[in-house]
């Protein structure tokens, strides 16, 4: 029997790049490159490395995204993913992570999985939410926040490194598992890849695929909404001094005017 | 007066600090009426009264240690129920932030994580979210259901204020999926006694430029001076110089501390996430040019292995 494993991967705005809001306060698409997003890559690695050590696997890859997305689904699929699914659609526009969820959750179902592996947190909402709503919606159990996992007859057992302790977990399958950067280098697609990535399937699904209500997502369906958003004010310019030899007695007298000695 | 859930936060019985802190802004939308899960969770009740709890949700199972986060889903959806709440406030904390999700869908509504600020409002509470490593400040609300919102520690002050923090038992039937994470072994980290990272009003940071574990105490002798958490960039604990705990940026904590200072941390992007809401920046680098220079309030160029046993010394003698 295969082992289904379906990867969910977001396409982010590029970190280093200049974010900001467009003027309906969701995300500005238009002036910063998209990428996958990097927490993502350990995902895709995770369940690359899982199917390597099943008889028999299938990794698909699945986003919800505008159309530029499917340059986060070709990422993947040169990393190794079998195939993709893209779901696309325009009254998809500003979808929150109750909204997302729903989406994600249903075309899992409908791609059908034995286990679904997601990225920590994305780097640009960064709740680290998803996958918890994705094991609450498809009623199967969460194995988070892992920094070591592996799948061996039905059952998925990882370690989960929290603030005051270090867990090991274990749920049967179907499961819905999160990977942290801590899981191990995300492999560099190779030349070879690439290429075989032009080949590989990506299916779209619309809303009306997954039998979705277009009221139930987007920004009017939105179940939060975001009244306004403002840059940051520029920080003044601080005092830098270069150190003469006397820069960390420099330093304790600032610290001592603020109070903090 | 309206009620409002808070999820306590708590080790055996000792409450956490971001707790008493969403004491204080559940304040500001209603009657604050904590749930506390797990062992020593009455032990919590006379903190969180004189923290403003009228009342204390409290229950013990072994399924809250041996499984992961669904039976405490099952017992605040148990409270939520018991109690109609305004709003439901949780820490953000990676376990509470999961406990708020899965909340939300049960309950039919919207999540807000990572709160720096709550108010009350015309239509319902506004979240202050500080978004894109901060160089964004939004105001949010949840526009369907009851309002789940976790917040960052060090969002609000803790304020005493006496309320009567009656104990009550809460009711819990676990449902199917609550034993379906089990947790097999836990390993307790052991405490340095230093004040933790997310909490800690002051935290003193080193990078790469710390060049090697050896040399982080003298990092940490700068931070016991100042009584600070140590924090540490990626780049140093992904060369095993100092514990993954201790990462702060966007895959580490975030934190937002009175006072930060960098040492040998050049500023990228990902480590300002976790920082940059920090009140006073102070950083030492040997790079004029680095970008962390950028944020600080004030900087020194030089380095940081004449810079900070100078300073470390400079402020033991003051303290002495
Ligand atoms: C600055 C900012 C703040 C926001 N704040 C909120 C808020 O408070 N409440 C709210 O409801 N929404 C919020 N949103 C919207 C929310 O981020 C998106 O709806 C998002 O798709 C889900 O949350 P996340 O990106 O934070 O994902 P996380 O929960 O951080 O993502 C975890 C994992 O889930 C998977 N995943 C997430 N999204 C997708 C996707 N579209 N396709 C495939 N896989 C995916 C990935 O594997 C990812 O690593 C915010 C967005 C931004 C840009
Ligand atoms: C998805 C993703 C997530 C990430 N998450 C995080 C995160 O959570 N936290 C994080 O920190 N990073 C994170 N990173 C990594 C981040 O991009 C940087 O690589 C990292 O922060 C660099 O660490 P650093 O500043 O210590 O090292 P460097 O960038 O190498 O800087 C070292 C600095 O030390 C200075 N220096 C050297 N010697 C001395 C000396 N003797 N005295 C004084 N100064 C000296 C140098 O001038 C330099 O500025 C993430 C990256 C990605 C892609």
């Amino acid at each position: 029997m295969s082992l289904r494993i379906v990867v969910c991967v977001k396409y982010v705005p590029d970190a280093t790049g200049d974010r900001h809001f467009a003027d309906d306060l969701t995300l500005d698409r238009e002036d910063v490159d998209g990428l996958l997003s990097e927490l993502d890559e350990y995902a895709v690695e995770q369940a690359l490395q899982i199917a390597d050590a099943a008889d028999d696997a299938e990794v698909t890859v699945l986003t919800v995204g505008p159309e530029d997305a499917k340059d986060a689904l070709r990422k993947a699929l040169s990393m190794g993913a079998d195939k993709a699914v893209h779901v696309e659609d325009d009254d998809l526009h500003g979808t929150d992570a109750i909204g997302t969820s729903l989406v994600l959750a249903k075309a899992i179902e409908k791609t059908g999985y034995d286990l679904v592996i997601s990225g920590m947190a994305s780097t640009d909402g960064t709740m680290g939410v998803v996958p918890a709503l994705l094991a609450e919606r498809l009623g199967v159990p969460q194995v988070t926040l892992l920094s070591e996992v592996s799948v061996e007859g039905g059952v998925v057992r990882g370690r989960r490194d929290g603030d005051s302790a270090s867990e090991q977990l274990e749920a049967s399958l179907p499961a819905v598992v999160s990977v942290t950067d801590q899981s191990g280098e995300a492999r560099y697609p190779s030349f070879k890849g690439i290429m075989a990535a032009k080949k590989k399937p990506v299916e779209s699904l619309d809303l009306d695929d997954l039998g979705i209500d277009a009221d139930e997502v987007g920004l009017g369906g939105s179940w939060t909404a975001v009244d306004s958003a403002a840059a940051r004010p520029a920080r003044t310019a601080g005092t830098i001094v270069k150190d003469e030899g006397e820069g960390g007695k420099a330093l304790a007298e600032f610290l001592a005017g603020q109070k903090f000695v | 007066m309206a009620e409002v859930l808070v999820f306590v936060d708590h080790v055996d019985g000792a409450v956490r600090k971001p707790t008493l802190e969403l004491l204080t802004l559940a304040r500001r939308i209603g009657e604050p009426v904590a749930v506390a899960l797990g062992n020593g969770a009455a032990d919590t009740a006379a903190v969180l009264a004189e923290h403003g709890a009228v009342k204390v949700l409290t229950a013990d199972a072994s399924e809250f240690a041996d499984y992961l986060v669904v039976p405490k889903v099952d017992a605040l959806q148990a409270a939520y129920d018991a109690v109609s709440p305004a709003a439901v406030l949780l820490p953000s904390s990676a376990e509470a932030k999961e406990i708020a999700a899965r909340l939300a869908v049960r309950i039919g509504s919207g999540i807000i994580t990572d709160a720096v600020d709550l108010e009350a409002g015309d239509q319902g509470p506004v979240a202050t979210q500080s978004a894109f490593a901060a160089s964004y400040t939004t105001k949010s609300r949840v526009s369907k259901g009851i309002p789940v919102v976790t917040v960052k520690p060090n969002s609000a002050p803790v304020e005493p204020a006496p309320a009567a923090g009656a104990v009550e038992a809460l009711a819990v039937s676990f449902s199917a999926q609550a034993t379906g994470t089990k947790v097999v072994s836990r390993t307790p980290r052991e405490s340095t006694g230093r004040p933790e990272l997310t909490e800690a009003a002051i935290v003193v940071s080193g990078g790469r430029g710390v060049n090697g574990a050896e040399n982080f105490h003298i990092i940490e002798a700068l931070a016991d001076s100042l009584g600070a958490a140590v924090g540490a960039s990626r780049a140093a604990v992904d060369a095993g110089w100092y514990p993954h705990t201790n990462q702060v940026g966007q895959t580490g904590k975030s934190v937002s501390p009175q006072l930060y200072i960098a040492s040998g941390i050049s500023g990228a992007i990902q480590h300002r996430a976790g920082m940059q809401t920090s009140k006073t920046i102070v950083a030492i680098n040997k790079d004029a040019e680095a970008p962390i220079f950028d944020l600080v309030d004030y900087g020194v160029v030089g380095d940081l292995f004449n810079v900070v046993p100078q300073l470390t010394d400079e402020v033991t003698a003051r303290k002495g």
